[in-house]
């Protein structure tokens, strides 16, 4: 029987692996020594590996970022957390003008080796400053790559494969993920960047949920599959390098591009990944693009207008549905309870 | 000693002074920041370094790559754009690097290798390792948040670490006085817990004691950081060859006993004149070499454009 696991779990365990590994590992961040451990994600860590591989540090992102630098520079391996992917813009001088350039800038001659983990919030009122999916702006960078897993699974082998990496790698985590359960195996293996993965097979569209809009999606294509409407769900996994081929292909056999990214759509990933498959297939095969992601506002915290800042499954459907069958033909699915929750079944 | 001080400040004084003479030709495509007068700061505290121990610079440090060891010709073929350069013609003069050296590399925006170098020591302590860091920072750089963070962080873990402030007074053109309260940049790291000291006078052999006793403290485990702030002067121009006092910012009286302080002049004046003269004349034909082999050297292939994004 497949062991299940927590997005949460399977994110401790990867860390938890690596560094039985690999004594160059190191997690810091504000409150990774605490009691909650960043959500569980660091429980265990510091009383297994001490403190000066697993500790909690000053509210400093840009010299603590700074400092993941050095250290990389030194050969160590450090995974640096923060528990709001908002903060980060406290540390992009040391993001974009250092982690991304020193291996170009110094001619090949130093490699920066760290992973930077960050999370997106969503609803309760988190508001502008505790919401924001922002990581268009590490795809923006050459020198950056950059993970957004959705499922248990690909959280531990995009960690490990993050860890293992010998550049700079954003890690992107959303906290609904966090409380996703799914088949986990113990033993160490890596989600390799640059390799999407095809989630649910369909003929009409293509849907690429990024983060947690995967789940969304996987959601929409059950409503879809109501109206004999069959979605192709793709789940990018690693937006840099972002394995436009797998999209592109299924896009050459739907006819239809719909993004929906956990961020906004101007200059986003989902306008990246539009352009680029648009680039591939013009004339070659007429398609039809669309975008959705968070309404080009900033996030209200009541629940009235936040409900309608995101978007969800029957509002992905409902729009998916207009561009196969038409807007004429306005659809909107009936609330099901049986998909409020989809638990990652795998295979992978 | 004498000799080895006077060597590093003739040759850094000559190489930044060939530098000026030829940046009218246009083969140095690279904005450059000299040295030229502050050399005391990097020789004094490179030469109390141990070879292993390790430094992180400022856009304005040909004087710290020249003193910690790095290599002539890679950092000149560096300025000329060429592919046997420190960086293959990829870096330019502000972001030098040789690791061989232990010049971990330098930085266009100010303030941001200082927290790199903290870093580093933290992975010397964390290996037990006998050496030490050296951050090389402006008195701009202290202007900027991420100063107070790492030396914050640096006292907390009490790393390996000496931290040179050199205060040349401007940060481009604006002096210290028009962007702090006091001028007590030494204050800034006694708040915590540091010990700091200004050394006012830009003696080279002054520096190269004070650092060494930091270093000899360190090597022992007696403390964790040290930070200096070594009081000096740019002669020229901001970047660029020439000298801007007709800008009116600051006047040639103020530069004028840091001048008549030409740590070149005096540290030579120890020696004897056959032994000076000699060299010299080393220097001079060194320096000749890295500059006729950066302008022969090839530049990088087209196909380097797109090598070393990722590893």
């Amino acid at each position: 029987m497949e062991r299940m696991l927590q997005y949460t779990e399977a994110i401790r365990e990867a860390a938890d692996q690596e560094m039985e590994r690999d004594e160059s590992v190191l997690v810091f961040g504000l409150d990774v020594d605490d009691p909650k451990a960043i959500q569980g994600t660091a429980k265990g860590l510091l009383s297994k590996f001490g403190a000066e591989r697993v500790f909690g540090t000053p509210l400093s992102e840009d010299a603590m970022t700074g400092a993941a630098i050095g250290m990389a520079l030194a050969g160590l391996r450090p995974i640096h957390v923060h528990i709001r992917m908002d903060f980060l813009m406290l540390a992009m001088n040391q993001l974009v003008n250092v982690a991304a350039k020193s291996r170009y800038m110094f001619g090949g001659k130093v490699s920066i080796p760290m992973v930077v983990r960050s999370m997106i919030g969503k609803s309760w009122g988190q508001g502008a400053q505790h919401s924001q999916g922002l990581y268009s702006f590490f795809m923006h960078v050459p020198g950056l790559k950059v993970a957004a897993p959705t499922t248990p699974y690909d959280a531990k082998g995009c960690l490990i494969a993050a860890i293992r990496d010998d550049n700079p790698v954003m890690y992107v985590e959303h906290r609904i993920l966090h409380f996703q359960k799914g088949p986990v195996p113990e033993a160490l293996y890596t989600v390799p960047p640059g390799k999407a993965r095809i989630t649910a097979k369909g003929t009409d569209v293509t849907l690429v949920g990024i983060s947690y809009m995967q789940v969304e999606c996987l959601r929409a294509h059950h409503y879809l599959a109501e109206t004999g409407i069959g979605a192709e769900v793709i789940d990018p996994i690693w937006l840099n390098p972002l394995d436009i081929e797998t999209i592109v292909e299924s896009v050459r056999k739907t006819g239809r591009l719909f993004v929906v990214d956990n961020g906004w759509t101007t200059c986003g990933a989902s306008a990246e990944i539009a352009a680029q498959v648009v680039e591939a297939l013009q004339g070659v095969r007429d398609i039809r693009v669309k975008r959705m992601g968070f309404a080009s506002v900033t996030c209200p915290t009541t629940p009235p207008l936040e409900d309608l800042y995101y978007p969800n499954a029957r509002t992905i459907a409902a729009a998916a549905h207009s561009m196969v069958n038409g807007a004429s033909k306005e659809w909107m699915p009936e609330e099901r309870k049986d998909l409020q929750s989809i638990e990652f079944k795998g295979p992978f | 000693m004498y000799e080895k001080f006077y060597r590093s400040l003739y040759r850094i004084r000559r190489v930044e002074e060939r530098i000026a003479e030829v940046y009218p030709t246009d083969k140095i495509k690279s904005p450059v920041h000299l040295s030229i007068g502050q050399e005391a700061v990097s020789v004094g505290v490179c030469e109390a370094l141990r070879p292993d121990d390790v430094v992180f610079g400022t856009y304005r440090s040909h004087a710290l790559f020249l003193a910690k060891g790095g290599n002539l010709k890679a950092m000149i073929a560096e300025l000329y754009g060429k592919a046997t350069g420190a960086a293959r013609g990829k870096g330019g003069s502000m972001h030098l690097i040789d690791l061989e050296a232990g010049v971990l590399g330098t930085s266009a925006v100010v303030g941001t290798t200082i927290p790199n170098a903290v870093g580093y020591a933290y992975a010397i302590k964390y290996r037990r390792e006998n050496r030490l860091v050296v951050s090389f920072l402006g008195d701009g750089g202290t202007d900027e948040g991420v100063f107070q963070e790492s030396l914050n962080f640096a006292a907390l873990k009490k790393l390996p670490i000496i931290f040179i402030c050199e205060n040349n007074g401007y940060a481009i053109h604006t002096h210290q006085r028009l962007r702090h309260p006091a001028l007590n940049i030494c204050e800034r790291a006694r708040v915590v817990g540091m010990p700091a000291e200004r050394i006012e006078d830009n003696d080279t052999i002054r520096i190269f004691e004070r650092v060494k006793n930091a270093v000899d403290l360190i090597a022992n485990g007696a403390i964790g950081p040290h930070f200096l702030e070594c009081m000096t002067y740019r002669w020229k121009e901001h970047v660029g060859p020439n000298e801007d006092y007709q800008l009116g910012y600051r006047s040639k009286d103020e530069a004028e006993p840091w001048i008549r302080n030409d740590q070149v002049i005096k540290i030579g004046a120890l020696l004897g004149e056959k032994e000076k003269r000699a060299i010299e004349d080393a220097v001079d034909a060194e320096i000749a070499d890295a500059f006729a082999c950066a302008d022969a050297d090839p530049f990088p292939e087209e196909s380097e454009l797109f090598t070393d994004v990722f590893k």
